[in-house]
């Protein structure tokens, strides 16, 4: 039995960056008192519309420019349909999933047709041959700059306090002069856009390639890392480490002799195990945003 | 106010819901105009086109249009048993087809039920269980053959004698595949060790990429893809692989050495052929085998990373008309396949 562990941590940094990018971004959201379930929909939309845009340029570059742009769209359809309208956030954002990946799998087709297209350019990985340091400038990106930066960000800046108000109390953030609404679509704006990037790193950085269902249920398990993570950035930071270093672990063990017998399944529920039992011992006193699930409305 | 954005709220979900429910299928689309005395053969789908296996009788379904023997049309995405029930029943009540085919695995019953409501038409399905009489005949992707023939090229091929395997999951129709490959591998290196990795979706190649990378990590050198995602892992990693369901050697031309390639047309025409001659109640599976020309090993790349011995590709051609001719019948083998094997055990 042996274990790989430039390979086990490469493979942990890789299986976790699309789940920080997303994470983070939900987790900016979710200070505002929203919880967007149209995560995993938008993480779909941003990696299929990095993919197209990226084999239609020939550039994996313009590409993730439009599945910023696409995340934006995403982040102000939720904010049209629960800040404006008001409407059960539940329901708003399990409809935009399902719009967003039905509309991915129809133009796929459309566009393709029962092809299996290739980009001709996609990102390839910095410092060739460095060994766990030959990353994706995504993931370098997602740990050295939008986990601190955020971070940063919540605690210690305007923006962040305003946040802050906004989904603890929607009175006193009247009364310090916070637009709510506002503040709340700029969560949702920027939050997706986050998930979209987390989606597109699949499309453009390692696959170059799309298949439907690519993102199989990445977004959900970023919804339970960031109540894992009770909305720390760095509690979430690591609960993304830790379901991604027992996936990667698991698949190495599993192709070892002494792991060969074991049922795949419970191989392959491992990390969701992990995080669970890990949920169960430090995750015990959640305190959610005071105005989760609820919309404003003026007096 | 109020109310007025109350009632935009309603529309605006309402829309939402109905565009989402309007994805995924893109209707019954006509995929060929032959002439209006054709049979009319309906295609109904559990998963999206997309999803290989039943892109592969979409595939013979076209290609027999394309030809003039068949009218057809389809409609996919039908993915819970309670779907592909009222699809069935709609499509036989009101457009009359002579034959209906596709996939039960997901809807084993509701297919049998409307089955027995129509006897007059012909059913045809991939299934893992027995046909009905009077009317309901199964097919399958009996792929051992080229797995086998798959699975010499490979042993051949390995310097590390040791070869990964990336499946969807443990389920019969992937197990004989994978098992019929690894005879193959132990019948040109005794020596070898095969990693076999699943991933529990038909879907997920960021997943299938990452298991093909733990497999190289463990000393890999050549790879079976029987999922999307692990040609890219050999790709990166600059080694051999074999793809699956079609001939996907233009993917990666100096990685793939050959593929597995299931071509339903033989199934097809035995299915036309009971549209002429009446509905029957038979096992279609043997029209998959290669010897029916149902499958087949795609030409070897010769052109690919550290090249192929021309003795190796002169050793598979022999087993491949062995096969044809029955001199040699592929061990099937649905059990599921262990983590780590040793041939030579």
């Amino acid at each position: 039995m042996s274990i790989n562990l430039i390979a086990l941590i490469s493979a942990m940094l890789v299986i976790a960056t699309p789940l920080v990018w997303a994470a983070v971004g939900e987790l900016v959201i979710e200070k505002t008192g929203i919880l967007n379930l149209g995560i995993e929909g938008t993480m779909v939309a941003g990696a299929f519309v990095g993919f197209v845009v990226a084999d239609l340029t020939g550039s994996p570059w313009i590409g993730l420019l439009a599945a910023v742009g696409a995340g934006v769209l995403a982040g102000l359809l939720m904010g049209l349909l629960t800040v404006t309208l008001g409407q059960n956030q539940h329901v708003s954002g399990l409809g935009i999933t399902l719009l967003l990946i039905a509309l991915c799998e129809f133009t796929f087709r459309v566009r393709y047709g029962g092809e299996r297209p290739r980009l001709a350019q996609k990102f390839h990985p910095l410092l060739d041959g460095a060994g766990i340091l030959e990353q994706h400038w995504m993931t370098y990106v997602a740990f050295l700059v939008l986990a601190p930066a955020t971070w940063w960000v919540l605690r210690s800046t305007g923006t962040g306090y305003r946040l802050h108000a906004v989904g603890e109390s929607f009175d006193a953030a009247e009364v310090a002069g916070i637009p709510v609404n506002t503040t709340r679509y700029l969560a949702l704006v920027v939050g997706s856009a986050m998930m979209a990037v987390g989606g597109s790193f699949l499309t453009l950085s390692v696959l170059g390639t799309y298949t439907l269902d690519i993102i199989n249920g990445r977004g959900w398990v970023c919804i339970a890392l960031v109540i894992f993570g009770t909305w720390r950035v760095w509690r979430v930071v690591a609960g993304a480490l830790l379901f991604a270093v027992t996936d990667a672990l698991q698949l190495q063990l599993a192709i070892t002799d002494l792991f060969s017998g074991v049922p795949r399944e419970l191989m392959l529920a491992l990390p969701y195990l992990v995080v669970i039992a890990a949920l169960a011992i430090w995750g015990r006193s959640v305190h959610y945003p005071s105005q989760y699930l609820k919309a404003y409305r003026r007096g | 106010m109020r109310k007025v954005t109350r009632s935009l709220a309603f529309v605006s979900v309402s829309c939402l819901a109905l565009l989402a429910a309007c994805g995924g299928t893109t209707g019954d689309e006509a995929s060929s105009d032959a002439g209006s005395d054709a049979p009319l053969v309906y295609g109904v789908y559990a998963t999206p086109l997309e999803e290989p296996w039943d892109g592969a009788i979409h595939a013979a379904l076209t290609s027999a249009a394309d030809d003039g023997d068949i009218r057809y049309k389809h409609v996919d995405d039908l993915s819970t048993s309670d779907a592909m029930e009222r699809g069935l029943r709609d499509i036989a009540t009101n457009e009359k087809p002579d034959a209906i085919v596709g996939d039960a695995f997901a809807a084993e019953e509701a297919v049998r039920k409307v089955a027995a409501d129509f006897p007059d038409i012909v059913f045809a399905f991939g299934s893992g269980e027995k046909p009905v009489e009077p009317n309901m005949s199964v097919f399958d992707n009996w792929l051992q053959d080229p797995a086998y023939l798959a699975g010499m090229v490979s042993g051949g091929l390995t310097k590390t004698d040791t070869i990964g395997v990336v499946g969807a999951m443990p389920i019969p129709e992937v197990n004989r595949i994978i098992n019929g490959y690894i005879a193959g591998v132990k019948a040109t290196n005794p020596n070898a060790t095969v990693k076999v990795s699943f991933i529990n979706s038909f879907f997920d190649p960021a997943a299938a990429k990452q298991a093909a990378e733990a497999q190289v990590a463990a000393g890999a050198d050549v790879l079976f893809a029987e999922r999307a995602g692990v040609i890219e892992a050999a790709t990166e990693a600059g080694i051999p692989v074999i793809g699956m369901m079609v001939d996907q050697q233009d993917e990666a031309p100096e990685n793939v050495v050959t593929s597995l390639v299931w071509n339903v047309r033989p199934t097809v025409d035995a299915i036309v052929k009971q549209i002429s001659g009446g509905p029957e109640a038979v096992d279609l599976g043997e029209f998959s085998f290669l010897k029916e020309g149902g499958s087949s090993m795609a030409p070897i790349n010769t052109d690919v990373v550290g090249g192929v011995p021309a003795d190796l590709v002169e050793m598979v051609t022999a087993k491949e008309q062995e096969i044809m001719s029955g001199a040699f019948v592929t061990p099937v083998d649905e059990t599921s396949p262990k983590g780590s094997i040793d041939v030579s055990q």
